[in-house]
C-alpha cells in the first residue's frame, strides 16, 4: 500500500466529516485525566492497577504508553475506552465524563476482537450500523473503509480467512468507521511478526496524518514507541503509576529509515537511560519504605 | 533453445536418474499390478460393505434353521422375508400414513421444544435471575426419562395426540436449553466490549454477538434435541396412540406379522437419522463463518 494509492482512496471518504474531524482537532479529541486510580478486587485481595495518574492530551496528539506487562498502561486505557471505572478521580474526554465505552472513542484491540461470523465488510460497517445509518450506506462507509486499509479485495471473507496483520488492518478500519476523535489502540501489533509491524506502523501514522485525530497507544516495545508518537508517557509497575513523560520531537513523516538514524537512537537511548533511572528509582524508594 | 549442457551441470543431474532404484527382477507378478490400483478409501468401503453382507448372511442361516443357544431365532423373519415385506409396505398407503403421523408429531413437538428452549435458554444464559428461577426446574425435571412421564401425560392432557406430542416435546427442550445457555454464557468478553466500543445497545449485541456466538451450541442442542424426540416419541407411540411408527412396529409384534417389525426398526433409524441431518443442514447457512479457510 503505498501513499498515492492510499490518497486515491481517501478520495471516497466523507471529506465533510473527515473536515468536520480535523477542523476539530483544535477541540476534538482532549483527553484528560486527573488523579486517576484504578482497583481490582476487595479487602484483602485489593489491588492497586493505576495509581494516581495524571495525564493532559491534546487533541490530535500521538501519545504512546509504555511500559513493562502488568504496569496497569492496558487498564489506564480501559478506563479512557470506558470498560474499567476508577475508584477515584476524574476522566474526561473532551470535558465529557467518561461514563461507558462510546463510538467516539474508537478501541483497537491486540487480536481476535473482530466478530468471526460477520465479514470483514460487515465487521467494517457494524459501527456506522450502530449509530443508525441504513445498511445500504453502512456497507457503503464499510467499503471505503476496507480501501483506506487496502483490503477492498477481501470484503466478503470471513475474518479466521485473514492473516494476523489484515485481521488487525481490518480492525483498525472498524474503529475508524465511526470517525472517532480518540483512538485508544491497546498493543495493536504486539502479537504480529517484525516485518509485518514495522509496516503496520508505517501505515497506520499514514491514516493518522489524514485523520489527525488523538491516538493513545499502549506498547511495551520503545522501538515503536519512539517510531510513532509525538510524546511517550512512561508506566512502572506494582502500583502502577506514570513515571515519566518524554516528548518526541522526530521531524514527520516519518518511515521505516528513522530507525537507523542517530537522532532516533540517541532519542531511544535517552528513554532507555529515563526509564532504568526512574526504575531505579523507584526500587530504592520501595526498599526505603519496607 | 539448442544450449548444449556444460559439463559442469552433468554431474549435477547424474543423481536425478537413480540407476539403483530400478528394480532388479524388473518382472512383476502381472497380477498383482490390477489390485495395487484399488485406491484403499474405495477399499475400506468394500471391506465395510461385506462385513455387513456376513452379518445378513448370518441371520438369514440363524433365522432359516431356527438356531437357538440362549438367543432364539426361531420366531426372527429371515432378511428375504423382512425385503419381501417391506416391498409390500412400500406400496401400501398405509404405510406412509404411519410415518406421516410421526413426521408430523416431530415436526409440531420440535418445533415447540426448539422455540421454547432457545428463548429460555438465552434467557437463563443473559439474566443470573432467570438463571435461578429456571434452573431448579429443569435439574429436577431432566432426569426423568420421558417414558415415565406417559401415565401423567394421559391423565393431563385433552387428547392422545397432545400427550404424546407433550412427551416428544419434554424430551427434546432440556438438551436446546442446556446447550442454549452454555453457549450464551460462554459469549466472548472481549467481543461484547469490541461491540460496546462501536456503539452497540444491549439488544443489539444479543443480536449481533451473543446469539451468533452461542450458534454453534445452539445447533449441537438442537440436533441432540431432535435425537431424543424420536426416542421419546416412539416411546408414546407404542404406548398410545393409534398411528405412527411407534405404533406400527408395536402392533406388528401384537398382529404376529414379525417382518413388519424388522420395517418398522429400520425406518426409525433412517428417520430418526435424516431429521438429524435435516437440522443440522438448515442451521449450515448460521455457521457458513465455522469454515476455516473455505474459498
Amino acid at each position: 500500500m503505498n501513499s498515492a494509492t492510499q490518497l486515491n482512496r481517501l478520495a471516497v471518504l466523507d471529506h465533510s466529516r473527515l473536515a468536520r474531524s480535523q477542523e476539530g482537532s483544535s477541540r476534538k479529541g482532549h483527553i484528560s485525566v486527573r488523579n486517576v486510580q484504578v482497583e481490582f478486587g476487595s479487602d484483602a485481595g485489593r489491588r492497586v492497577a493505576v495509581q494516581d495518574a495524571n495525564l493532559e492530551i491534546r487533541p490530535g496528539e500521538f501519545v504512546c504508553l509504555l511500559g513493562p506487562s502488568g504496569c496497569g498502561k492496558s487498564t489506564l486505557l480501559n478506563a479512557v475506552a470506558g470498560f474499567v471505572e476508577p475508584c477515584a478521580g476524574e476522566l474526561r474526554v473532551d470535558g465529557q465524563r467518561v461514563k461507558g465505552p462510546g463510538p467516539e472513542r474508537g478501541m483497537v484491540f491486540q487480536q481476535h476482537s473482530l466478530f468471526p461470523w460477520k465479514t470483514v465488510k460487515e465487521n467494517v460497517a457494524f459501527g456506522p450500523l450502530m449509530a443508525g445509518v441504513g445498511k445500504f450506506e453502512a456497507d457503503q462507509v464499510g467499503r471505503t473503509f476496507l480501501g483506506l486499509v487496502g483490503l477492498s479485495a477481501y470484503e466478503d471473507a470471513f475474518p479466521e480467512t485473514l492473516s494476523g496483520g489484515m485481521q488487525q488492518r481490518v480492525g483498525i478500519a472498524r474503529a475508524l468507521a465511526n470517525y472517532p476523535s480518540v483512538l485508544l489502540m491497546d498493543e495493536p501489533f504486539g502479537a504480529l511478526d517484525a516485518q509485518t509491524r514495522i509496516m503496520m506502523q508505517e501505515n497506520l501514522l499514514d491514516i493518522w496524518r489524514e485523520f489527525h485525530n488523538t491516538v493513545l497507544f499502549v506498547t511495551h516495545d520503545i522501538d515503536e514507541a519512539v517510531f510513532l508518537s509525538d510524546r511517550i508517557v512512561v508506566m512502572s509497575a506494582s502500583p502502577g503509576r506514570i513515571i515519566a513523560d518524554i516528548p518526541v520531537r522526530l521531524p514527520r513523516p516519518r518511515s521505516q529509515d528513522l530507525l537507523t538514524e542517530p537522532a532516533f537512537i540517541a532519542l531511544k537511548r535517552e528513554c532507555l537511560a529515563l526509564i532504568r533511572q526512574e526504575t531505579l528509582h523507584a526500587f530504592e524508594q520501595q526498599n526505603a519504605t519496607h | 533453445m539448442s544450449v548444449k549442457p556444460s559439463p559442469v551441470f552433468k554431474p549435477v543431474e547424474a543423481p536425478s536418474v537413480p540407476v539403483h532404484e530400478v528394480p532388479p527382477v524388473a518382472v512383476l507378478p502381472v497380477a498383482n499390478a490390477p489390485r495395487r490400483k484399488v485406491p484403499p478409501r474405495v477399499r475400506r468401503y468394500l471391506v465395510r460393505s461385506l462385513a455387513l453382507l456376513v452379518a445378513l448372511l448370518l441371520w438369514q442361516l440363524a433365522s432359516s434353521t431356527g438356531f437357538e443357544l440362549f438367543v432364539k431365532f426361531e420366531n426372527v423373519p429371515t432378511p428375504v422375508a423382512v425385503w419381501q415385506a417391506l416391498l409390500v409396505e412400500l406400496s401400501s398407503g398405509e404405510f406412509y400414513l404411519h410415518i406421516l403421523h410421526s413426521l408430523q408429531r416431530i415436526g409440531i413437538a420440535f418445533a415447540l421444544a426448539a422455540v421454547l428452549g432457545v428463548s429460555l435458554g438465552i434467557a437463563m444464559g443473559r439474566s443470573p435471575l432467570a438463571e435461578d428461577i429456571i434452573l431448579p426446574y429443569i435439574e429436577l425435571l431432566r432426569p426423568i426419562p420421558a417414558v415415565a412421564w406417559i401415565p401423567l401425560a394421559i391423565l393431563m392432557m385433552p387428547s392422545e395426540e397432545s400427550s404424546i406430542i407433550f412427551i416428544t416435546f419434554l424430551g427434546a427442550l432440556f438438551p436446546v436449553v442446556l446447550n442454549t445457555c452454555q453457549g450464551v454464557e460462554q459469549s466472548s468478553k472481549l467481543l461484547v466490549r469490541a461491540a460496546r466500543s462501536l456503539g452497540a445497545s444491549r439488544t443489539a449485541i444479543l443480536w449481533h454477538v451473543v446469539i451468533p456466538g452461542a450458534m454453534p451450541s445452539i445447533v449441537t442442542g438442537l440436533a441432540v434435541g431432535m435425537g431424543v424426540a424420536w426416542f421419546s416419541l416412539l416411546a408414546g407411540e407404542i404406548i398410545s396412540g393409534q398411528y405412527g411408527i411407534g405404533y406400527f412396529t408395536w402392533a406388528s409384534y401384537t398382529l404376529i406379522e414379525y417382518p413388519k417389525i424388522i420395517i418398522g426398526m429400520l425406518a426409525i433409524g433412517g428417520l430418526g437419522t435424516l431429521c438429524t441431518l435435516l437440522v443440522r443442514l438448515a442451521c449450515s447457512p448460521l455457521l457458513r463463518w465455522q469454515k476455516r479457510g473455505g474459498h
